[in-house]
């Protein structure tokens, strides 16, 4: 009986732990060069996507200080300053805690809706916080891009996401 | 485990968000007042996660490269039918190279010119790209014996890539030429007109404050100038081009997607570095 009990706490573990981990697997295999174009970009609009898929469907799996060190992971790998990540995920968080209740019922075209505002606002104080922190004034058209990717990735990602959701990632099930 | 009651329980994990979201800001403020802690801590991320890196990025330049027993075979016949012809081209520029060198040193015999030191270098495999959406920077394995490589001057077969700005014990990022933070100081032409490279986060970094009355020309050379003290004269860069009228930009002779393996030399480490360094 001692061994089965082990055996589901660790898958019990590895359930909780699955959505935090891949996010930050991906993270680090999109470091390697030649996998895609703009990379970078696609980096952030993984994290992006995930981090708003997790917060809406199992706000649990993703604990804030957990997001907070994913941010902090994004910063350092990319080269944004240092904490300025964190925060807007952390954000993003908050605002997903607000509005959760009235969205987990809709469909997938009004989620990936509010996905695309999301990444509006988030960009947009991206570009703001950066110009600031840097006292310059950067391009805009490679933020534009980040932001393009990060709505067009959401869906090709939310396959994937719901079958782990449903699967994998889910606790009730171990 | 702690068992707490169910309300503090939930007002615990109330707090959790705020409190996180001020430890955040508290970050950038403090990225923000010490850039070393930044670099500091990037440096220590890419040592850890370089054996991950390495480990990872060779089944991909394995794909690329069509490597493995198969690819080799397909392309035997084609790969020997170039070598032979381009052994042939290089026997003939050997003899055109033996014959300058000998022209060479039969005028510096006349000219009492002093010879500037070979730098040292070592070859540095490319195993993670870590450009955000405004930096352009590769990280790069290097040997344990390597020390105080910052500074070191990153070049891949045809040209210059950039420059070490960070090292750790194994890892060391190299900051490229087309980062919106690169300036390099640059000779243009035959006559090495000043101006300086300007990254601009695009495949071609801009030239700026060249002489009004001396602008650079389309097709014109590229080489890096001694000014500033941190690269050696006459590196080659690239060639000048023109996308808009009065916006001249380089384009680098260095494959910069495609960047696999890049030599680092270090300059400065050099006892006579100086006297290079001044030689126009």
């Amino acid at each position: 009986m001692e061994g089965v009990e082990f055996w589901r706490s660790l898958d019990r573990v590895g359930r909780h732990a699955l959505p935090a981990v891949s996010i930050a697997v991906v993270m680090i295999v999109l470091a390697i060069p030649g996998l895609l174009p703009l990379q970078a970009g696609v980096r952030v609009g993984f994290v992006m996507a995930s981090v708003y898929f997790w917060s809406l469907y199992r706000p649990a799996a993703l604990p804030a200080p957990l997001v907070a060190l994913l941010g902090v992971l994004l910063d350092l790998l990319g080269a944004s300053p240092l904490g300025l990540w964190a925060v807007l995920l952390l954000l993003e968080q908050a605002a997903m805690a607000a509005i959760r209740r009235a969205l987990v019922r809709r469909g997938f075209l009004m989620v990936w809706l509010v996905f695309a505002g999301f990444v509006a606002v988030l960009t947009a104080a991206e570009y703001a916080a950066r110009a600031v922190l840097d006292l310059a004034m950067l391009p805009a058209a490679p933020i534009l891009a980040q932001g393009v990717i990060a709505v067009l990735i959401y869906p090709l990602l939310a396959v994937a996401l719901i079958r782990a959701h449903r699967g994998a990632a889910a606790p009730e099930q171990a | 485990m702690l068992r707490l009651s169910i309300p503090v329980r939930q007002a615990l994990s109330r707090l959790t968000l705020p409190v996180m979201l001020i430890v955040s800001l508290g970050l950038v403020l403090a990225g923000r007042a010490d850039r070393h802690l930044g670099d500091t801590l990037r440096t220590g991320l890419d040592d850890a996660l370089a054996p991950v890196y390495r480990a990872a990025a060779a089944p991909v330049t394995d794909i690329e490269q069509g490597r493995g027993a198969i690819g080799d075979w397909f392309r035997l016949h084609a790969d020997n039918a170039r070598l032979v012809a381009e052994n042939d081209r290089l026997k003939r520029w050997r003899a055109v190279a033996l014959a300058l060198a000998a022209q060479n040193d039969a005028l510096k015999s006349q000219l009492h010119f002093v010879p500037t030191p070979t730098p040292s270098f070592f070859a540095a495999r490319v195993i993670a790209d870590l450009g955000g959406l405004y930096a352009r920077s590769v990280l790069v394995t290097i040997p344990r014996d390597a020390h105080g490589i910052v500074n070191a001057i990153a070049m891949d077969g045809s040209g210059v890539v950039g420059r070490v700005v960070q090292a750790g014990s194994r890892s060391a990022r190299v900051l490229l030429i087309t980062d919106l933070n690169s300036r390099v100081p640059v000779a243009i032409g035959r006559h090495g007109g000043r101006a300086i490279m300007e990254g601009q986060n695009s495949a071609t970094p801009r030239l700026i404050y060249w002489a009004p009355g001396n602008p650079p020309r389309e097709g014109q050379i590229v080489l890096t100038s001694a000014v500033g003290g941190v690269f050696p004269y006459g590196l080659p860069v690239g060639t000048v081009h023109y996308d808009g009228k009065n916006d001249p930009v380089v384009r680098p002779f260095a494959g910069m997607t495609r960047l696999r393996v890049l030599r680092l030399f270090e300059y400065d480490r050099q006892p006579g570095a100086d006297g290079a360094a001044t030689t126009p």
